[in-house]
Order: structure tokens, then sequence, then C-alpha cells
């Protein structure tokens, strides 16, 4: 059996599943059943993308006799596809293994469990296909079957609204992915990805199908403007498929892109490259600031997947650039930057989302300025949030850092480019990275700070509990996962050099030669990192320190109330909140971004009562373009409205009328 | 020693940007004039590098003019004036001065890249020294443009026609009647503007130029 | 042999970071004084009120949890790892490629993080209001400061600060503009990141108008010792970095015998003694600015490190 053949018999198996689960209907076992069974599947296919990059298995196709009869399905697991499929298994399985212990608490599982297999199936068919039917009929069930996740609690107060807004996107985004492949077809009408592959097209024509894809894959992965879903919908669902959204859906998105852009359309004219850099930036910037001002955990944490979307597309817009100038070495390391990025997203915003499940089982609560205090009730979630943070927040030695490194150094390959345009563009973008890069830490100790340190806002998070041992086993692994990449990233690197190799024709140096397993991108001398021995460094001096200090001077310490100034207060609200933490750099960024404005009232003096401050914020892309056709629609759709009411004569006026005027135009026509 | 005759010229021409920026970043007036002061000091010394250089005495003139006039005279004067007005202190700005220091950024660059493509047959010095000017010119608009009190103005306009200053030495070949001619005129300027402002403030109690829109109802 | 010469020319740097940089602190205050017309306290007291610090029992509010006491150990390996990469007397040592400029950032990115979880820990306002501003000073010098690196590294090729002290060492760098605006640049960021006027005061008696002060307002004792070691260290750090990438004479080479290190060991003191009297000097000269205003200075040294990559973008010999 080959590979392809194994992974397509995997996705079969989950897509069974879901009858499975409907089968079982309201009885116990069906919870563990499905999840079980949907982790032992993931992993599987993990192996088997694991298998292929590492040359274990060789690339395989395979054509299915189903779908269109003159095409046929075509599937096929390369590099690429392998990569992703590693991706999308492994995020899959943690998200099942913690499904294991978070499903319990679900009050309707049969709203859950039947589609969640499914899902998972589809959006591995989304990765396997090889033929514009194939995929665009896998994407389409993958999004239908989110989009009923997302709809799982549907009483709650929002769920239907962004259910409905995700499911406007996303047809608008597969309507702009069928358009992209109906070009890539172009007049020979051949839809397997071969024959796309093979055909020759003009620049234009590849620079309109890269736009067309960034707006059927970009409104699935987030990017901005298409982005205003993604922060509705992600929080609604339940927090295991959050995480899956977030973590390895986006990726599914950017799978296309990838597929499509750096490998269907051929060679792209360098002057494509610059739109996606700057998009992708842009992205990045914006994404983070509004999960700086955020105030609902899962909230903040979606808006942040929307950065990290920026940072994968800029550095792909930089692969682009590059290799559209030949220079592939340096396109291999912006790209190998992108896919390492996207690996490690999917590893920490599922660990993030899922930590955030944990806090949502625990008390109930989403909103920060309900929770605080949370280290000291669930210890062992606040310790692996940490690593997530501290991971998202690129700080060494954990993988965000490897991966926004190599980032840094494709940025600083770039004054070899020859445009002028690319010139300013680079560094501008360069800057917007470092500047999206250093507001992600301050996302984050806001996040983790309100939620978990500081005393409980709150009676639900006074009394919170630390969740079931499968929750935390799932987010064990990403943890782990998160601090082996970062220590030694080199391996990842070389797995995924095969995909760079297909994509961009060159691939960075074999890591696992270096010595003592340095990260050495381009050269010795130009630039090394050892994520290995940073963490050796620091946790030696920290602890020697620890030691000498308890040893040598004093290992006294006595508990006292905080200090505080000397005005120490109970009420918890004198800590600083998710509001206050972020007020500086609202101000600072968001009065022109978010056009943040701040009201406040004061009480006359004498007057006892409070103070208020009230903070307005308003999505410029909300206002400024789906506000406006959301309008338009409505105003076309009230006059259309007139045509329910017609009578018999009029309507069939209307039809003789309809058909007279096509039978015209064709008169005219020919 | 070629190399460091161009590095030194770069990095006067290039200081004359980074003061120019600092203008634009006071909102103090009174920080604003020294500044000013600062700019035309770097001025003059990077004019009497390229005199030295160039071996053109007359540049020496140029320079002891720019000293004299721009870096003591007129902020003397303009300090003075601000004084007995009792408005040494912020300034209003127009928009916020990050907003405008990302706009002057924009501004460098879209000059410099124009500079270098245009005169890709110029010799290297004069070309970078030119962008460099050109980006003076431009961010001295800027600071006119985004201020709304008249003495910032000013300073803005004069900071301007430094960079006018730093083109003609770097491309060798003002001549000294032409320079002497500018600065007078400058001068004349400035004397004209200043006694503008004590009219100004007679009539309106104020130097922000907004009430004079209101006198012409304009922003009604 | 050499491996362990090697290893123990590292360790000696190592050690005389830490070693060195409480009196370069109590350099700096006694420019202060000096400057203001008061004897002050001797250059050594920095290291008295340490070990005075060490001694003492810790009082820990009880909200404190395992975070508020691994950070203080935390902030100072993060530190120590990041200085002992940067060069001080000499280039190539052993452990120099573990990490580059980049990482070096990074570091004191980790050692900050950590610093302001722990400020937000013991859920007291002041902790809050330290951790916020703090974070906010950091979104606007971080990102300056690695354009400043940036500009620093496409001018020498490389993000190796071994590498690019001893580029900067050779005649065919010039005078260069964009190195200019980068250390401008870079200046900024040191004063803002070690909490330096006209950014934060660290020695006034109001809470309320300090940011790394009110941040660590909770600690005693042995923690707090680790927390000023730490701050000590950053200073020392920030203005060797200035010293090895803008004045990089006298720095012992890689081919360059043990015999060399006396006088590079010389040099690099009179490099510190040079940067502790001038940011003294300064410091005593200038105002601090309202908390608003520090987004503005902070998003000029942006700015002009921008301005610098994007002219080395342009043209390589500006």
């Amino acid at each position: 059996m080959t590979a392809v053949e194994f992974a397509l018999l995997c996705a079969a198996a989950l897509l069974a599943l879901g009858p499975v689960a409907i089968l079982l209907g309201r009885r116990a076992v069906a919870t563990p059943l499905i999840y079980a069974s949907s982790a032992v599947l993931c992993l599987a296919l993990t192996g088997a993308g694991v298998a292929v990059l590492a040359g274990m298995a060789g690339v395989s196709g395979r054509v299915l006799p189903i779908g269109l009869p003159w095409l046929g399905a075509h599937w096929r697991l390369d590099a690429l596809a392998a990569f992703f499929l590693l991706v999308v298994g492994f995020g899959s399985a943690a998200a099942s293994v913690y499904a294991l212990g978070y499903g319990r608490h679900e009050h309707e599982p049969l709203r859950v469990l039947p589609f969640y297999p499914a899902f998972l199936g589809a959006m591995v068919l989304v990765v396997l296909a090889h033929d514009a039917f194939s995929f665009l009929a896998s994407w389409e069930v993958m999004s239908l079957l989110s989009w009923a996740l997302v709809m799982a609690h549907h009483r709650a107060e929002g769920t239907r609204h962004a259910g409905y807004v995700y499911l406007l996107m996303a047809g608008f985004g597969t309507m702009a992915l069928l358009l992209a492949f109906g070009l890539l077809a172009g007049s020979g009408g051949d839809y397997a990805f071969d024959a796309m592959r093979a055909s020759d097209r003009s620049p234009a024509m590849a620079a309109a199908i890269l736009a067309l894809m960034l707006l059927g894959a970009g409104s699935k992965a987030g990017l901005v403007p298409l982005h205003v879903w993604l922060p509705l919908a992600h929080p609604a669902a339940p927090s295991h498929v959050s995480a899956l959204m977030s973590g390895v859906m986006t990726k599914v998105a950017l799978y296309g892109l990838i597929r499509v852009v750096f490998d269907l359309v051929g060679p792209l004219a360098w002057w494509a490259s610059p739109a996606v850099i700057v998009l992708g930036a842009l992205t990045a910037v914006l994404g983070i600031l509004s999960a700086l001002v955020a105030s609902d955990i899962k909230r903040a944490l979606a808006y942040s997947t929307i950065e990290n979307i920026g940072v994968i597309v800029a550095a792909l817009g930089l692969a682009l650039a590059f290799r559209a100038n030949g220079m592939t070495a340096t396109a291999a390391l912006a790209f190998s930057a992108a896919l390492f990025h996207i690996f490690n997203h999917a590893a920490f915003k599922s660990l993030l989302f899922m930590g955030a499940g944990n806090v949502l089982t625990a008390t109930g609560q989403r909103e920060l300025d309900a929770l605080g205090g949370l280290i000291h009730r669930m210890p062992v979630t606040a310790a692996l949030m940490l690593v997530g943070a501290m991971a998202i927040s690129a700080l060494p030695p954990l993988n965000g850092f490897a991966s926004e490194w190599l980032l840094f150094q494709s940025v600083l390959k770039s004054p070899e480019l020859p445009q002028a345009g690319l010139q300013i563009i680079v560094p501008a973008a360069g800057a917007m990275l470092a500047l999206a890069a250093a507001l992600a830490a301050s996302a984050f100790v806001r996040i983790y700070g309100v939620g978990f340190l500081g005393r409980p806002r709150s009676e639900a998070a006074q009394k919170a509990v630390e969740v079931d041992r499968f929750s935390l086993a799932a987010m064990a692994a990403l943890a782990l996962i998160c601090v082996l990449a970062g220590v030694f990233p080199g391996v990842v690197l070389d797995l995924l050099a095969p995909a760079s190799e297909a994509m961009v024709a060159a691939r960075l140096p074999v890591q696992a030669d270096q010595a003592w397993l340095t990260l050495v991108p381009i050269a010795e001398t130009r630039s090394t990192y050892n994520g290995l021995l940073v963490l050796v460094f620091i946790a030696f001096s920290a602890s020697g320190s620890a030691w000498l200090v308890h040893r040598l001077a004093s290992r006294k310490l006595r508990r006292g109330p905080a200090w505080d100034c000397g005005f120490p207060s109970d009420i918890a609200n004198t800590q600083y909140g998710a509001g206050s933490f972020a007020q500086p750099l609202r101000r600072v960024l968001g009065t022109v971004l978010l056009r943040a404005r701040e009201e406040i009232t004061m009480p006359p003096p004498g007057d006892g009562g409070p103070a208020r401050l009230r903070v307005h914020l308003r999505d410029l892309f909300w206002d400024g373009i789906y506000q406006p056709i959301s309008t338009v629609i409505n105003a076309v759709a009230t006059q259309a409205n007139r045509l329910q009411f017609l009578t018999i004569r009029r309507y069939l006026s209307l039809v003789v009328g309809s058909l007279v005027s096509l039978l015209l135009v064709l008169t005219i026509w020919n | 020693m070629d190399r460091m005759v161009f590095d030194i010229a770069h990095l006067l021409a290039g200081g004359l940007v980074l003061v120019s920026f600092m203008m634009i970043y006071q909102e103090r007036l009174g920080a604003l004039i020294r500044v000013f002061a600062m700019h035309a000091v770097v001025l003059s010394l990077s004019v009497s590098w390229q005199a030295w250089t160039q071996d053109a005495p007359h540049l020496y003139v140029t320079a002891a003019i720019a000293l004299v006039f721009k870096a003591v005279v007129i902020p003397g004067a303009l300090l003075r004036i601000i004084r007995r007005m009792g408005i040494h202190r912020e300034v209003e700005t127009v928009v916020g001065s990050g907003l405008t220091m990302l706009a002057g950024m924009g501004l460098v660059a879209m000059s410099i890249v124009l500079m270098l493509r245009l005169t890709e047959t110029v010799d290297a010095f004069a070309r970078e020294d030119l962008a460099f000017a050109l980006s003076v010119v431009l961010l001295g608009l800027l600071m006119m443009v985004t201020r709304r009190n008249a003495v910032s103005q000013v300073v803005g306009f004069m900071s301007m026609e430094n960079g006018l200053i730093l083109a003609a030495t770097g491309a060798k070949g003002m001549p000294l009647v032409v320079e002497i001619s500018v600065a007078f005129s400058v001068l004349i300027a400035f004397i004209v503007i200043g006694v503008f402002l004590f009219r100004i403030r007679e009539r309106f109690d104020t130097i922000d130029l907004g009430a004079l829109e209101e006198y012409r109802g304009e922003n009604q | 042999m050499e491996l362990i010469a090697n290893l123990l020319v590292q360790g000696a740097q190592m050690a005389l970071v830490v070693a060195l940089a409480p009196a370069l602190m109590g350099l700096v205050r006694k420019v202060k004084a000096r400057m203001l017309r008061r004897r002050g306290a001797s250059i050594f007291q920095p290291y008295r009120d340490i070990l005075r610090l060490m001694r003492k029992e810790v009082v820990l509010a009880e909200n404190a949890s395992w975070l508020f006491r691994v950070v203080p150990y935390m902030v100072f390996a993060a530190t120590w790892v990041a200085a002992a990469l940067v060069p001080t007397f000499a280039v190539g040592l052993q452990f120099n490629w573990t990490a580059d400029l980049i990482a070096i950032v990074a570091l004191l990115g980790s050692a900050r993080f950590f610093l302001a979880l722990a400020g937000m820990d013991v859920g007291t306002a002041f902790g809050g209001i330290g951790a916020s501003r703090e974070m906010m000073i950091a979104s606007m010098a971080e990102p300056a400061m690695l354009l400043a690196v940036f500009s620093v590294s496409l001018v020498a090729g490389s993000t190796q600060l071994s590498t690019v002290a001893a580029y900067m060492a050779t005649e065919d760098v010039g005078l260069r503009v964009s190195l200019g605006l980068a250390l401008v640049a870079l200046v900024i960021v040191a004063l803002a990141e070690n909490a330096r006027i006209p950014v934060d005061n660290p020695t006034t008696h109001l809470e309320l108008t300090m940011v790394h002060e009110a941040m660590v307002l909770e600690y005693s004792g042995r923690h707090l010792a680790m927390i000023e070691i730490a701050a000590a260290l950053k200073l020392l750090l920030y203005i060797s970095l200035i010293g090895c990438i803008f004045v990089p004479w006298g720095i012992a080479g890689e081919a360059a015998g043990v015999m060399s290190y006396p006088l590079a060991l010389g040099f690099y003191l009179g490099k510190l003694a040079v940067g502790g009297v001038a940011l003294g000097v300064f410091e005593v000269s200038i105002a601090k600015m309202r908390v608003f205003r520090v987004p503005d200075f902070l998003g000029a040294a942006l700015m002009l490190g921008l301005l610098g990559t994007l002219l080395l973008f342009v043209s390589r010999s500006l």
C-alpha cells in the first residue's frame, strides 16, 4: 500500500466516523470512542506525513473513479502535502486527545460528535487532493462542517451572528477559489493539477490568479481585510474546535495558497510579490493590535491567529520576491521560515486555545476581567499556558523565536533584490513585523497576567479547579513540541526541506551536520543560533545562581500582606485589568488604527458616585467595506422584495420578458 | 582618503536630515528654535567641508553667512520675539508628532529613491547629497504644512532654505552672488514675517494662523 | 587544551560582566551626585547594597505564586546570558556563536516578559501600572532596536556580534550615515530600556511616575538583589554593545594571543567609564518626560532605525 492510499484510508475512516456518531446517538460510549479513534487515525496520518518527508515512503499518487466521470478524483501525497499532513495530523490528534476530557462537559454532544471527525477527514482530503474538483469539493465540505461546529452552541449570544458571517465569507472565498481554478484550467479545461502545472500563462494571468487566491484562501486564513469573521467564529466554537480552526484549518487555507501560487501557477513576476508582503505585514500589525484590546480571552487568541497568518504570508511574499529574481537559496530561507512558522503556530495556538478551554470549563468565563489568580487554582494549566505564551511571544529558546529569527534573516538578505520598489517595501515590512513581534509579547503578558496571575476577580475564578488529565496531557504534548522545536529547530527544518525543494527549487543547508546542533541558515560567519545552548545556559545560570544565593546568602522567607505602597485594598478590581493594561498602547497606536475613543464621565465635585470610563473601538474595515456593501445589498433586497407580491399575470410577463430579452441577445450576438 | 572625504560629507548631510527630524519632533517653540540653530550649524559645517574639499573659498563665505545669520542672529531674534509674546510653551500640531514623523519618513524614502534613480549619470557623491538636500526641503515643507503657529512656520521655511543651500553646494556651481542674494532675501523675508507676527498678534491676540482663516470666514 | 583555554576566557568574560556591573551603576550615580554638587556614595556602594539585600529575609506577599519567586533568577539568567554574548574585551569567544544580535534582543525581551508577569502576579495596582507601561515602552523600543540591529548587520553582512565587531574595526567601514542613525536609535533605546531619565526615573519618591520600580515594588531581600544585579547587567550590556559596534578599537582580535588581553581589558574599562560618565552627565542635564510623550521619543528612534535600514537597502554606500 502506498502512502497516499494509507492516508486516503485514514481520511475515509475519519469521514465514516461521522455517521457512526449519529448511530451511537446519546450513548455514553460515543464521546470517548469517537475522539479516541480520531486521535489514533490522526496520529497515523502524522506518521504518514513524516515517512514521506523523511524519505521512508515515496511520493505517490492515486486516481479514484469517483467524482466527475471524465476526470476521476486525483490524490497525491508529495512533499508539500506531506508537510501539511504532518501539521494537520498532530494538531488534530492533540485536539482529539484534549476532547476526550473536554468533550465530557458538552451538553449536546450530538451537535459536535458527528461533524468533528468528518471535519478532520475533509481537511486531510484538501491536502491530498490533486485536481481542482476534489480540492474544491473537500474545501467546501471542510467549510460547511466547521460552520456546523461553530453553530454547536447556537443558543449562546452572538453565535448565530458569527455563523452567519462565517457562512457568507466562506461562500465568498469559495467563489474566488472557483474563479482562480477556472483561470488556471484556462481554455484547455483540464482540471487535474498536473495539467495546470504544465500549461503556460501570461504574467498578468498569473497575477490575477494570485489575487484570486489571496481572496479565496486569504479569507479562510484571516488576511486583512477578509478577517472579520475569524474573531467571531473561532471563539464561538467549542474550545477543541477553536484550537483546530485556528491552529489547523487556517494552515489548510495557507496550503491552498502555497499549492497554487508556488506550484501550479508557475513563475510569477516580481511585481506580484510586494502586494503579498504588504498585505502580510499589515495583517500582522492590525491583528496583534486588535488582540491587545480584546477583552475576551478566546477572541484575543483568534486575533493573534490573524497576526501569525500575517507573518507567514509576509514570509511567503518574500519567498516569491526572491524566487522571481532567481535567488533560490534565499527564497528557500524565507519559504522555510514560513513553513516552520506554520508548524510552530499550529502547536502553540492549539495549546493556547486548549488552555482557554480549560479556563472556560473551570470558571465558565471567557472575559479576562472576570478571571485572575488561576495560577493558584489550576497550576498545571497555568504552567502549560505559560509555555504557549512564551512561544507565541517569540522568546528564546522556544520555537516561535526560531522561526521569526529565520524570517528576519531573510529580510536581511533582501538588499540584494534589484527592484527599487522592493527595496523600500521590504525594510518597511521588516519594521512592521518587528513591531508586531514586540506587540505580541505585550498582548500575551496581558492575557496571561490578567487571566492567570493576580487575585481572582470573580467568584467563579475563586472556585476554579484543575481540569481532567486528558486535556492536560494533550496540552503537555503540544508544550513539549514547542520546546523541542525551539531547542532542535534543525530537525524540523531538515524535515521540511523536501517541501522547500519542491516549491522553490532549493533548500537550506542540512542542519543535522552542523556542530553542536547549531542553526546555520546561510553561513557560519553570517548568522548562527543555537537554541539548545541558550536553554542550557539559561537553565544553568538560573538554577546555579538560585542555589548559590540560597546556600551562601539567605534562604529565609516570610509571608506578609502585599505592600502596594502602603495602601493595599481587598477589592480585586483595584488590580490592573484587561482594559487598563491595554490603555497605554491603545492610546499610542489604537487612536488611529482602531479609532479608539475614550469617554469619561466624572461626577461633579461633592457627588460620591463613581466616575465612568467608556472606550469605543471601531473596526475600520467593518465600517469602511462591509457596512457599505451590506447596505447596498439590503437596499437591493428591499427593492427585490416587491417581486414577492405580484399578480400571476405580472409574473408571467416577467418570464416572457426575460425569455424575449435572452433571445434578443442571442440574435444580436450572432 | 578619498573615501573619508565622501563619508564625512555624507555624514554631515545625513546629520542635516536628522536635525530636520528633530525639528519635526519638537513640540515646544523654544526648543524648536534652538534645534533650528543647530540645523544651521550643521549646514555651515557641511558647507565648509565642501569648501575645503572642492577648494572653493567662496563657499566659506556661504558657511559664514549661514553660521552668523541662521545660527545666531535669527534664532536669537526669534527667541526674543517668543519671549516677549510669552509663547515659549507648547506649539499646537495639526496631526500628532508620530504621524508627522511617519509622513517625514515616507518623504525621505521617496526623495532618496527619486534622486538616486533620476541622477544615475552624476557622480556618486553629488547624487546622494542631492537626495539628502531634497529630503531636507521636503521636511521643511512638511513642517510648514503641519504647524499652525506662525513662528514654527517661519522656522520650517528657513530650514527648507537650508536644504536648498545644501543642494547648491553639493552641485558645485552656485555663484556667490546668487548665494548672497538668497541669503539676503531670506533675511528680508524674516524681517517682514517678524513684523507681521506682531501685527497679527496686535489684531487677533494670537499668532495661531487659524485665527486668520476665521477672519476670512473659511472655518465657518 | 585549546578548548579549555577558550572556555576559561569565556568564563572570565562571564564573571567579568557580573563583577563590573554594580560598579558601573555606582559610577553613574557618583557622576550624577557630583554634577549636583553632592558628594555621593562611593562607586562601590551598589555592591554593599546587593550584599545587604542578599542577607535579608524575603517578605513575600500572601498572594504571590511560584512564578513570582522564580522570576528574579530567570531575569538574571536571561540578562546574564545576553550580556555574556556581547564581546567585551575579545571577539571570537567559544560561545559567541550561540546566539546573534537578534537573539540578544530577544533574550532581553524574555527577561522583560517575566518581569512584567511578576509585576502582575501579586495583584496590586502599582505592579500592574508598571507592567503595563513597561510593555508599552518595550513595544516601541524593541522594534527600534531591531531596526538599529538591521542597519548594523547590513553594513557588516552578519548578525553575529563577533563578526560585526571585527568588521567594524577594519578600515573599509568608514563613516556611514546609516550607522550614525543606528547609533542615535540605539542610544534612545538604551535610555528607555534601562529606565533612565528622560523615560523613567528610578530615584523618584512617587511610585506613580515610575515604570520599572513600580513593577518590582513587591520584591524584597535576595529577590530584589537579583533584580538589581540584572538591571545593572543590562546597563553594562548596552554600553558594551554600543562600545563594541561603534567604538570597536582595542578589542582583542581572534588571532590575538593571551598577551593582548590585559591591554584590551584596559580599553574596555575605559569605554565603560566613558559611557557611564556620559550617561550621568546626560541624565542630570535633561528633564523627565511625561509617560505619553515617551512613545513619541521611541517612535523617533524607530523612525531613525528604519531610515538607517532604508538607506542601506537603497544605496550600499550610505
